[in-house]
């Protein structure tokens, strides 16, 4: 029992990570259905620039954090002017194969500068190290910092999405991009905004999991990456909290799979899952069949 | 499109002088002159070049002691460097390059089990030994057909240290119970958990659990929260530093106290890094450990320091012991051929390295000590050998 306790716990820490790359996945489906496969990269780079801000600037945690989810604000800015907004009107293949350049781009770039060699984000504040013991079960800080952030963000973005004016044109370009410009929304910023919101995510994921593992790689970013859209798909992608569903259910089915059967099929498990999901209900557990736009 | 052909005829003919220059440079030397031409044939690139890199530095270092004091008969030591990019077929065009057009006596290298492997069928053929300082997958040097006549190598194989961790376990430890958790993807983690089983379960232990990793898995809170519910002594951990340090890391943090093991895969500082305050309660086998008070090792690390301004690590030790043995061997041929230096690296009795004094059996494996790196119980580094 404690030991299923313990076990959700790791679940708990796991899944938020993949919510929180999730949900930049699926708003970015959401407003210009297009598999943004850079965005596992995008997360790679804010674990960078915590490493850089926490092992070279000697900042703390909350600036590292704020820091990197800023430049990787930008970065999905950036990536979204430069290689998809020329493509808007090209087919969606093109600009699927452009992400995935993208992708390719930014994992070699940061290879180039600073090499393939895992880095680590060394000794962190002592309070960062401390552990709980809640009947049995033992909670670390990182865990608690995880869970706390990811919720607080994902709060956020809810704000955000729902109670703002900009939310409110994300929602409506969403929608229909077409009738959003009629009413006089400026759907290019509003798509800019979206790319904005999902990789400041991302960069705090990628933050959240350096310290967590204290291990990052430039090549980091495909594996959470892959999970992530399959967290997306499996809540249905387009949906935000069909993305905080997936990243949860995905964190704890690995868990559990690794927990008591073997580390080696949680993999196998979270593909069976993505296709399962893509055979019995294509748009996901809380998609629904109608809304398919012409 | 005339003139695309006109360059592109003008490109090759260029090509092909180049070509040209380079093959009659190869053949305008003697095969063996006024020097002794050794091969190396290492991963100076792609994705184990630690490790080829490493093994050059040792190499060069003791080619120019070498030199330095005379050279074997008279006559300096010439090293030919090529770069096998990691990659095994490229490794194997290497030898043959070297063998057949450097016409070296030995070629050294490359530092993996799989690129060394990879070579000997054409050293076999050439008849020119294959000397590698770190491949220690159990069939390198021997396989079901017998012994390879013309490999060699100066580290003990991979079930010699799966062997030596379990018999450590039980009499440090007094380990009844163990636990496995290795790496899924790598033959050397295989070799050296399958040893470790053998010996353990052969001295009456049991090993309760095990379970393996994919390369690069960043997560083990879920494997070793499933440990903890369990009985047991020791964990044996035989995979890379990469991925043993996050594992030791989370193990401790989830309050895994069981002493862990494992193997020289262990031996960087970057398995500190990760694990960092963490590291506590942990031992490897290893090659070589520079707290050896023996002169010998201690004037080796000076000699490595003032060249290279670094400690040197297990692969520069080996790669310093590899070039060494080969002196040795070419110096005691009767003639300097392949053959010549074969039948004396065989014959080696009593060789005196920084990884310990060994004599080659009758399997072309070292007969060597092996030695345990820990971490005690506060994290303070020691080592003893085993």
């Amino acid at each position: 029992m404690e030991q299923l306790a313990q076990q959700l716990v790791n679940g708990l820490a796991l899944g938020s990570i993949y919510a929180l790359i999730a949900l930049g996945y699926t708003m970015v489906y959401g407003i210009i259905q297009l598999i943004n496969f850079a965005h596992g990269d995008v997360y790679m780079v804010g674990a960078y620039v915590g490493y850089f801000c926490m092992v070279h600037l000697n900042l703390g945690f909350v600036e590292s954090l704020v820091i990197a989810m800023a430049v990787c604000t930008v970065l999905g800015v950036v990536i979204e002017r430069v290689a998809y907004k020329p493509l808007r009107k090209s087919t969606r293949i093109a600009v699927l194969i452009t992400a995935i350049g993208v992708s390719l781009l930014l994992e070699y770039t940061m290879m180039f500068f600073v090499g393939a060699d895992t880095r680590t984000y060394g000794v962190l504040p002592p309070f960062m190290e401390q552990s709980f013991n809640v009947g049995g079960v033992l909670i670390t800080m990182k865990q608690i910092i995880i869970i706390g952030v990811s919720v607080l963000l994902m709060v956020v973005l809810q704000y955000i999405v729902r109670r703002t004016k900009v939310g409110k044109a994300m929602r409506a370009v969403s929608q229909d991009a077409d009738a959003a410009r009629l009413m006089g929304i400026s759907v290019d910023n509003t798509i800019s905004f979206t790319f904005a919101l999902g990789s400041a995510l991302a960069g705090a994921a990628g933050v959240l999991v350096g310290v967590y593992y204290n291990a990052i790689n430039p090549l980091m970013g495909v594996l959470p990456g892959l999970k992530a859209f399959i967290a997306a798909v499996f809540g249905g992608i387009g949906l935000i909290p069909g993305a905080l569903l997936g990243g949860y259910f995905i964190g704890a089915a690995e868990t559990l799979v690794s927990g008591y059967w073997s580390s080696l099929y949680t993999d196998a498990v979270v593909f069976g899952i993505l296709i399962l999901v893509l055979i019995f209900k294509p748009t996901g557990l809380l998609g629904s069949n109608v809304r398919e736009k012409v | 499109m005339k003139r695309i052909l006109t360059g592109l005829a003008a490109a090759t003919v260029g090509l092909a002088m180049l070509a040209g220059c380079s093959g009659g440079a190869g053949t305008a030397q003697a095969p063996q002159g006024d020097t002794i031409k050794i091969g190396l044939n290492y991963e100076l690139s792609g994705d184990v070049a630690t490790y080829g890199e490493a093994s050059v530095q040792g190499i060069e270092l003791a080619a120019e002691e070498v030199n330095a004091a005379g050279g074997i008969d008279g006559k300096k030591i010439e090293l030919v460097k090529y770069d096998t990019k990691s990659d095994a077929a490229e490794a194997t065009t290497l030898a043959t390059k070297l063998m057949t057009q450097d016409k070296v006596i030995t070629v050294i290298g490359p530092a993996t089990s799989g690129g060394m492997k990879a070579t000997i069928p054409v050293a076999e053929r050439q008849k020119v030994p294959v000397v590698s300082g770190s491949a220690t997958a159990d069939d390198v040097t021997v396989d079901g057909n017998g012994v390879k006549q013309f490999a060699f190598r100066t580290c003990f194989n991979d079930s010699f240290q799966g062997t030596a961790a379990a018999n450590y376990a039980v009499k440090k430890f007094s380990a009844k119970k163990a636990v496995i958790l290795r790496d899924s993807s790598s033959d050397y983690s295989k070799g050296l958990a399958d040893a470790f089983r053998e010996t353990f379960t052969a001295g009456g232990g049991e090993i309760v659990s095990e379970d393996a990793y994919a390369k690069g898995a960043d997560n083990f809170n879920a494997v070793m929260t499933k440990f903890k519910g369990q009985q047991f002594d020791v964990i044996y951990l035989p995979g890379y530093y990469t991925e043993a340090g996050k594992a030791i890391k989370q193990a401790r943090d989830l309050g895994v106290t069981q002493p862990i093991l494992g193997g020289d895969g262990f031996d960087s500082p970057v398995l500190a890094e990760q694990a960092g305050a963490q590291l506590k309660d942990v031992y490897f086998t290893n090659h070589y450990s520079s707290a050896d008070q023996d002169p010998k090792v201690q004037d080796f690390i000076k000699a490595f320091e003032a060249k290279y301004s670094a400690e040197p690590n297990a692969f520069n030790a080996l790669g310093y012991d590899t070039l060494k043995f080969v002196a040795d061997g070419v110096s005691r041929a009767t003639e300097k051929t392949g053959e010549g230096v074969q039948r004396a690296l065989a014959e080696t009795k009593g060789f005196a390295g920084v990884t310990g004094t060994f004599d080659v059996d009758e399997n072309h494996n070292p007969v060597k000590a092996v030695v345990f790196i820990g971490y005690d119980k506060d994290g303070k580094l020691f080592s003893e050998k085993g």
